[in-house]
């Protein structure tokens, strides 16, 4: 399959199941959420190294008390992690950040309790409302109060989506990367969690090191050609790779869809997708129906 | 399908007809809601003596008349929707649970006393003890919401626990005595000692209200939470007549004659220094 002279490999990224949240942060100006919402994301690359993947998912339209807002999305392993993930990161990045208060993005049916385990920092100060059918935590800060609700929906998610770019050269994949991700991040729900969305130290499971549970994944490294069995077509000098994870697959089938339309463009040689062999995850997203449109 | 009852005259004492409920009334025929029993006085008397009926028992009740010497209309409640086409009596909505009350004139005394869920809003004037606890109990209102839009009489949300009472007009003396719990939002300010004896909750008042020496300044901020309680009472279709915006409140906390832990939200012109 080709598009736009670039050639699709029939491969499948496998992606697998995680738990998933949508936090909304609001704040003075939008400058101090977007802040709030960068600090929280940041080392939330990957779950390998840092517990879990998060990143910025957008402005955030109506938020709940009319402030402006920034919604940020955390993925975990599971539920007990996640719930770790969320409380750590608006505990120590959302509290902090000036006039900021932060609430739940997600109507779900499960919930884990985040406004009332951070409530504990307002050492008997602090206050609950309920407003409506909503419960919030007032914590008195030093430029007023922080509050945070109480409780945060969290669904089953998917986590892993992805595909790669090989370019003829850095600075083409490179372009072609950015391409993609801004398509990508378009798709509501999904998140990219790596740098700027691109992922270069791609990685494989295992290593010859028996401390690491991942490690480079050489097929692809293109210094790497004439020392291991190479995955690289013979054009390729550079590869990026884009990891997508969203709160269902639908976003993320999409997601990857619009990236590889994007990343579709002079300079590229083909796109592929990383997979373990289906040992990973039960989600095989094969690139060839991902680009056939959404699922019926 | 709505059951209509319009009331006939106006009873010479007041009506105690508590089972002008959707809980009591959803499934009845139209004869065995014209049959239904109510207190007039000291005598037992029906409905149909008061009320011309149309249709058969459902969850959505219409009522039409003057209903003030109607009392306890709603009480207990836990579903359904009530819509009174006049006045409403005493008692309305009393330990209500759940539902939606809906007054398009004014309502007497003891609106939603002790009710713990639900919504009343009342399009006129309400009376005495809105939200409050009846006489020797320890709690008023512990859920829900009343909304006021016109004014209050005295002793508005007195003892409540939880839940949150608008008033759009100007509330009576002794607004919030003996608060524990919930909000309590004035938007056209209070009469004399709001917050007495206050021991928690919260009263957000948009006037200059006179407070008890009691109550001590703490400081001038722009409370988030309150942008949450105004979309609140904007999706009950109820927005506040100076919304809440970027102004700043001045905050006091008392009552410290208790002393509580209760404060007062006072809209400030300017920032207090």
């Amino acid at each position: 399959m080709q598009v736009n002279g670039v050639r699709i490999e029939d491969a499948f990224a496998e992606a697998f199941p995680m738990w998933g949240a949508r936090v909304v942060i609001t704040a003075a100006t939008p400058r101090w959420a977007l802040v709030a919402a960068r600090t929280m994301t940041g080392f939330a690359t990957s779950v390998i190294g840092c517990g879990c993947e998060a990143a910025v998912e957008r402005f955030w339209p109506n938020t709940p008390d009319g402030r402006p807002g920034v919604s940020v999305l955390v993925f975990a392993t599971s539920r007990d992690r996640l719930r770790r993930a969320l409380v750590d990161r608006i505990g120590q990045a959302v509290m902090t950040c000036p006039t900021t208060a932060c609430y739940n993005g997600l109507s779900a049916e499960e919930s884990e309790p985040v406004g009332s385990a951070l409530r504990y920092f307002g050492d008997g100060f602090q206050r609950r409302k309920r407003i409506g059918p909503k419960r919030y935590w007032r914590i008195p800060v030093m430029d007023g109060e922080f509050v945070v609700e109480e409780h945060f929906g969290v669904v089953q998610a998917v986590g892993g989506g992805n595909f790669l770019i090989f370019g003829c050269d850095e600075e083409a994949a490179l372009a072609a990367a950015r391409a993609a991700v801004r398509a990508a991040r378009a798709v509501e729900g999904v998140a990219l969690p790596f740098p700027g969305g691109v992922v270069r130290s791609g990685t494989k499971v295992g290593s010859r090191y028996r401390f690491l549970t991942a490690s480079t994944n050489d097929p692809y490294c293109p210094v790497l050609r004439t020392r291991t069995k190479t995955a690289l077509p013979p054009e390729a000098n550079a590869v990026y790779e884009i990891v997508i994870d969203g709160l269902a697959e639908g976003p993320v089938r999409e997601a990857m869809r619009r990236g590889i339309l994007a990343a579709c463009r002079e300079g590229v040689v083909s796109i592929s997708a990383a997979n373990f062999g289906g040992r990973l995850g039960p989600y095989h997203l094969r690139l060839q129906e991902v680009l056939a449109g959404p699922l019926s | 399908m709505t059951l209509v009852l319009a009331l006939k005259e106006t009873p010479p004492v007041p009506l105690e007809a508590e089972r002008i409920s959707p809980d009591v009334l959803q499934g009845l025929s139209r004869e065995d809601v014209l049959n239904l029993e109510a207190q007039l006085g000291n005598r037992r008397v029906r409905l149909r003596e008061f009320f011309e009926v149309d249709g058969e028992g459902s969850e959505e009740i219409v009522l039409r008349g003057d209903l003030s010497r109607v009392k306890y209309v709603g009480r207990g409640m836990t579903r359904g929707r009530i819509v009174i086409q006049g006045n409403a009596g005493m008692h309305l909505g009393a330990e209500m649970r759940g539902g939606e009350i809906l007054v398009e004139g004014n309502a007497s005394d003891w609106v939603g006393a002790e009710m713990r869920g639900g919504l009343i809003r009342i399009q006129g004037n309400a009376g005495n003890q809105v939200g409050a606890a009846y006489r020797g109990s320890p709690r008023g209102m512990r859920g829900g919401t009343i909304v006021v839009q016109g004014s209050c009489r005295n002793e508005v949300g007195m003892r409540m626990r939880r839940g949150l009472i608008y008033v759009g007009g100007r509330c009576g003396d002794f607004a919030g005595l003996q608060m524990l719990g919930g909000t309590l939002v004035l938007a056209g300010g209070a009469g004399i000692r709001a917050g007495g004896w206050m021991r928690g909750g919260t009263i957000v008042s948009f006037q200059e209200i006179r407070l008890l020496p009691t109550f001590l300044y703490a400081c001038t901020y722009r409370p988030t939470f309150l942008r949450l309680i105004e979309r609140h009472l904007e999706a009950l279709g109820c927005p506040l007549p100076q919304g809440v915006g970027d102004a700043p409140f001045a905050l006091y906390t008392g009552d410290t004659s208790v002393p509580g832990k209760g404060e007062i939200f006072v809209r400030a012109v300017e920032w207090k220094t």
